[in-house]
């Protein structure tokens, strides 16, 4: 999130896409219900189905699942015809008026550049590049009237998506949607704040990242960006996977969103902080939290002679090794041991019966957990004979939250403590104490036994104490000086000589005083704007709302004086938040430069960097019922294909329904809690899936009775729910009917059932890997009929 | 009277009752208005909540080292004492009730070690120090059997691609960030956890 959850309550306007708020992040609800009582704000609902969301939302609009970006491209459209961006924002916060190099060209859904690459497009960028001068300074038209700007482009790309062709291609009845376009649009006056909220239902699909993109695209254009009630704001769906990105967890990435070092690009420290190093923009800084972070993982031993032991770090090679990549490995019998923390791939990945299959090929697997999940107990499931699986299987006993102490960060970036309660049962054991113990047993053979490279082990800088101490850990997190130990105040004391020490730059602040730790302080804010900068601590720097210098105009005047954020008043900034710019500055100084991470320190309406094009395009999902109806490309063509034998046709008839996922309230993720909480199984007891009146008609089922939904790759049986929340979708002239599928279950626990990512397909978008789990195609008909 | 569950229903239902009619002249109750119903024994801690992302606050009541309540916390700025489904029945994770309203430990909760040997039928119960070990032997033995000191082109690389692991977006983060320690150390390139889904 861009903004927080309290700061809801500044909205005037909300636009709730691709999530369900009152089902899946139920509490946050009373501030969007506050901002409706109190501001009159609005809220709008998007969503393939009637969900409890849009239940007490003003406005509702249905759209077929995997048609976002046309959907968002038409708001954008609706906002560029009408005039009803923000054109001062948009001139001194963003790179409308830059020149894009006038061979740029786009044609039946292809950018220009387009080059066929092991099946898939992959674009040489050339063309995308901004006109620049000798000097290498960007050339612009200020006027924005230049064909080749960025502006008078994405006009030009944007006009194909007018009101009649979006609809036709979301099946939105036209009424509503331009009730929606008109209401949005008016979030450009300079004091309304439009908040566009989202989760899976954006991301999970083979054009994913596109849609974020286009969301935050909107934002910019009707200056919601910075401001107190506007933002880009994704519900994260775990109370700490903010924090597991924040540190690092993912393929790509090291702790504090650094990318990961690569054997092609960064052979050594040099190129690595040469290549990956920006000339401006707050990344110059980039060489201070990489070397930190060295010096945190390999204290003393780093030395700037040998490069900080950048040796040791492992180098990427050029396999994607995302989720579906590494179950793939597995499928080819190139990883021979998993260590799973609290994961349960056996329900929660794609095509999830196959990567069962896969994790027998595996000679060990390590689960950590406080229940027996599915993929622990994977050799357990039902129909498997367990005598053919070769695996070696642990799993250890885990602490539950209360049982351990130390920080989750919330999806306003709130980094919170929790603090012990209870001792864990029996020999259950903290997530810290299993991992620490691991290491030790491992570092202990490396130094009594010969091995092979045991530097990158025994040199690793380790000392957490005999029982490990969650708060020594919090001050590496956090930083200090090497010197003198003592904890850095902030990131803006990290240094690139090896003087400071920091595990993940952007904690740091959060333990600086280790006997008052910001994350722990719980002081509510008495007045303001909702921020409570005492209460926990935010990052980067505890500041609340980013790229918040883009919430007043470019003399610093706020775009909205009842919720100002940082604003420029008798010859000083004033400040309800942490400035996410040089205030020691007039505003004329920072008046083009809000967006600080960025090299041009302007927003990127026209962004080179994805790999799916520089404008969003709708294409359709993987599985479609339909040919796209806009270009003659049928789906991302940046995408890369596992498993192309696997995929339903264009309009199959065997699989004929759009098929899509979703949580209930009463459960989380995949139940390997919430399914052994009785109070909730009672409550919600079983998979069921969710069909139309007129579809049910069709396939003779009433609610309740038993169907087989099926995909190909795999089946399931579950209850049927027919109801009028769900409608057949128009689309050009045929109803698409829509198959709702809740995905909680699996086979270990109090409460079992089928496991429904068996039926979702092993692809994933271009530039995260994200699997297609919100529309691929299906069938569904009444137990015990023929197909 | 002993104070089961029934029994605590029945109380508290009671002080309901009474609470509601000292307040029906407001029109929204908040949880401020129930403070007379807090649990004046057992040691009080806060945390937060394990499930979404809206980071809501808790209050556990302990006594003698055992669970006995958890609530929202009504000093926390986001959630002010409220919380959800899967919020308020938290208590469940530790215990379960019969009808009779009688607790006891959650029966599923895995508080010893498990191990399942290769085609094997079913688990057996270890100690750590054994499964320590073990675990530290094959990581040691996949390791040098796949370590990469230099690719193809002679570059350092010091990895192995044989060895996967999946972070978790339950743990903390003093917790997430020793896991990437611990793996980089091994020379891990396969880390990904359930945010890439």
């Amino acid at each position: 999130m861009t903004n927080h959850w309290i700061d809801y309550q500044n909205s005037d306007v909300f636009i709730n896409i691709g999530l369900n708020t009152a089902e899946n992040h139920p509490v946050s609800m009373k501030w969007i219900e506050k901002a409706q009582e109190e501001n009159d704000a609005k809220l709008v609902c998007v969503d393939p189905r009637y969900t409890r969301t849009a239940a007490v939302s003003d406005l509702y609009v249905p759209m077929r699942p995997g048609t976002n970006i046309a959907f968002l491209a038409g708001l954008i459209n609706y906002v560029l015809e009408n005039k009803k961006y923000n054109e001062d924002y948009i001139k001194n916060f963003t790179n409308a008026s830059y020149l894009i190099d006038p061979e740029f060209d786009f044609a039946d859904g292809m950018f220009s550049g387009a080059q066929k690459v092991n099946n898939r497009v992959a674009y040489d960028k050339k063309s995308w590049a901004y006109q620049q001068d000798e000097e290498g300074d960007i050339l612009k038209d200020e006027s924005l009237e230049d064909p080749n700007c960025v502006f008078q482009l994405m006009k030009k790309h944007y006009s194909r998506y007018d009101i009649n062709t979006v609809c036709n291609i979301t099946g939105s009845p036209e009424d509503k949607y331009e009730e929606l376009c008109q209401l949005y649009a008016e979030t450009g006056a300079p004091e309304k704040a439009g908040n566009i909220m989202y989760a899976m239902g954006i991301t999970q699909f083979t054009h994913g990242s596109q849609n974020v993109r286009s969301i935050a695209m909107l934002q910019l254009l009707l200056g919601n960006m910075g401001i107190a009630g506007g933002g880009v704001n994704a519900q994260r769906g775990q109370s700490n996977v903010q924090g597991a990105c924040d540190t690092g967890m993912l393929f790509h990435l090291i702790p504090g969103y650094m990318g990961v070092p690569r054997a092609e690009l960064h052979p050594t420290l040099a190129d690595y902080l040469d290549v990956e190093t920006p000339e401006t923009g707050y990344w110059e800084n980039k060489p201070s939290f990489f070397v930190s972070l060295l010096k945190a993982f390999y204290g003393e031993n780093a030395t700037e002679d040998n490069d900080f032991c950048y040796d040791y770090l492992p180098k990427m090679d050029d396999k994607d090794r995302s989720h579906i990549g590494i179950f793939n490995e597995m499928k080819e019998g190139n990883i021979e041991g998993l260590i799973s923390w609290a994961d349960n791939p056996a329900v929660s990945g794609p095509s999830a019966g196959d990567q069962r299959q896969d994790l027998g090929n595996l000679d060990w697997l390590v689960a950590v957990d406080i229940f027996e999940t599915e993929t622990a107990s994977f050799w357990k499931e039902p129909g498997v004979d367990s005598k053919e699986i070769k695996t070696e299987v642990f799993l250890l006993p885990a602490a539950m939250h209360l049982e351990r102490a130390g920080s989750i960060t919330n999806s306003g970036r709130w980094i919170q403590w929790r603090h012990q309660s209870l001792n864990p049962p029996e020999d259950a054991k903290s997530d810290l104490w299993i991992a620490d113990r691991i290491f030790k047993a491992v570092r202990n053979l490396y130094e009594e036994e010969e091995g092979v490279k045991p530097e990158p082990i025994v040199e690793m800088n380790w000392d957490y104490g005999e029982e490990p101490d969650p708060e020594l850990v919090a001050r590496e997190l956090n930083g200090y000086h090497t010197e003198d130990k003592k904890l850095v105040a902030d990131f803006t004391k990290l240094a690139s000589d090896g003087s400071t020490a920091a595990g993940s730059w952007i904690y740091s602040g959060y333990f600086a005083d280790k006997d008052d730790p910001a994350t722990m302080s719980r002081l509510p804010e008495a007045e303001g704007i909702g921020s409570h900068h005492d209460w926990a601590y935010a990052w980067p720097l505890n500041r609340r709302i980013i790229y918040n210098r883009a919430g007043a105009d470019a003399k610093g005047k706020p775009w909205n004086k009842n919720t100002p954020v940082i604003w420029w008043e008798n010859g000083a900034w004033q400040k309800n938040d942490v400035p996410d710019f040089n205030a020691s500055l007039p505003p004329e100084e920072t008046a083009n430069a809000p967006f600080i991470m960025l090299p041009e320190f302007q927003a990127r309406l026209f962004a080179p960097g994805l790999a799916g094009g520089p404008f969003p395009e709708h294409y359709e999902p993987w599985e479609s019922p339909i040919q796209n109806l806009i270009s003659g490309t049928q789906f991302n063509p940046a995408i890369q294909e596992w498993y192309p034998e696997q995929r339903a046709k264009v309009g199959s008839k065997e699989y004929p329904y759009v098929a899509t996922s979703y949580r209930v309230t009463e459960h989380y993720q995949t139940g390997m809690l919430t399914r052994n909480m009785p109070w909730l199984n009672e409550a919600m007891p079983d998979l069921f899936v969710e069909i139309s009146p007129s579809l049910a008609r069709k396939l003779n089922v009433e609610s309740g009775e038993q169907v087989i939904v099926s995909s190909p790759r795999g089946e399931i049986e579950a209850a049927a729910c027919v109801t009028p929340r769900l409608k057949p979708f128009a689309i050009n002239n045929n109803d698409i009917e829509m198959v709702g599928i809740v995905w909680h279950w699996g086979y270990a626990g109090m409460s079992t059932g089928p496991v429904a990512n068996d039926l979702s397909p092993a692809i994933g978008d271009p530039n995260t890997t994200i699997p297609e789990y919100k529309a691929f195609l299906c069938n569904i008909q009444k137990k015990g009929e023929s197909k | 009277m002993p104070l089961t569950r029934r029994n605590f229903l029945k109380v508290s239902g009671l002080i309901v009752g009474s609470a509601y009619f000292k307040k029906k002249s407001s029109t929204v109750l908040s949880a401020r208005d129930f403070d007379d119903l807090r649990i004046e024994y057992g040691e009080e801690t806060t945390s937060i909540c394990p499930f979404c992302s809206v980071g809501c606050g808790l209050i556990c009541h302990i006594q003698e080292g055992e669970l006995i309540n958890i609530e929202g916390d009504p000093d926390h700025p986001i959630n002010e004492g409220t919380l959800c489904s899967k919020g308020s029945s938290l208590i469940n994770l530790v215990k379960i009730y019969d009808q009779e309203g009688e607790g006891r430990p959650n029966p599923n909760r895995v508080t010893k070690v498990f191990y399942r040997e290769p085609y094997g039928e079913r688990w057996q119960v270890k100690d750590w120090d054994w499964a320590l070990e073990k675990i530290a032997e094959k990581i040691k033995n996949t390791r040098d059997r796949t370590f990469e000191e230099t690719d193809e082109e002679g570059t350092t690389v010091n990895r192995t691609t044989s060895i996967a692991h999946l972070g978790s977006a339950m743990v903390n983060n003093e917790e997430n960030y020793i896991f990437h320690k611990l793996v980089r150390a091994l020379g891990l390139v396969n880390i990904d956890h359930c945010a890439r889904l």
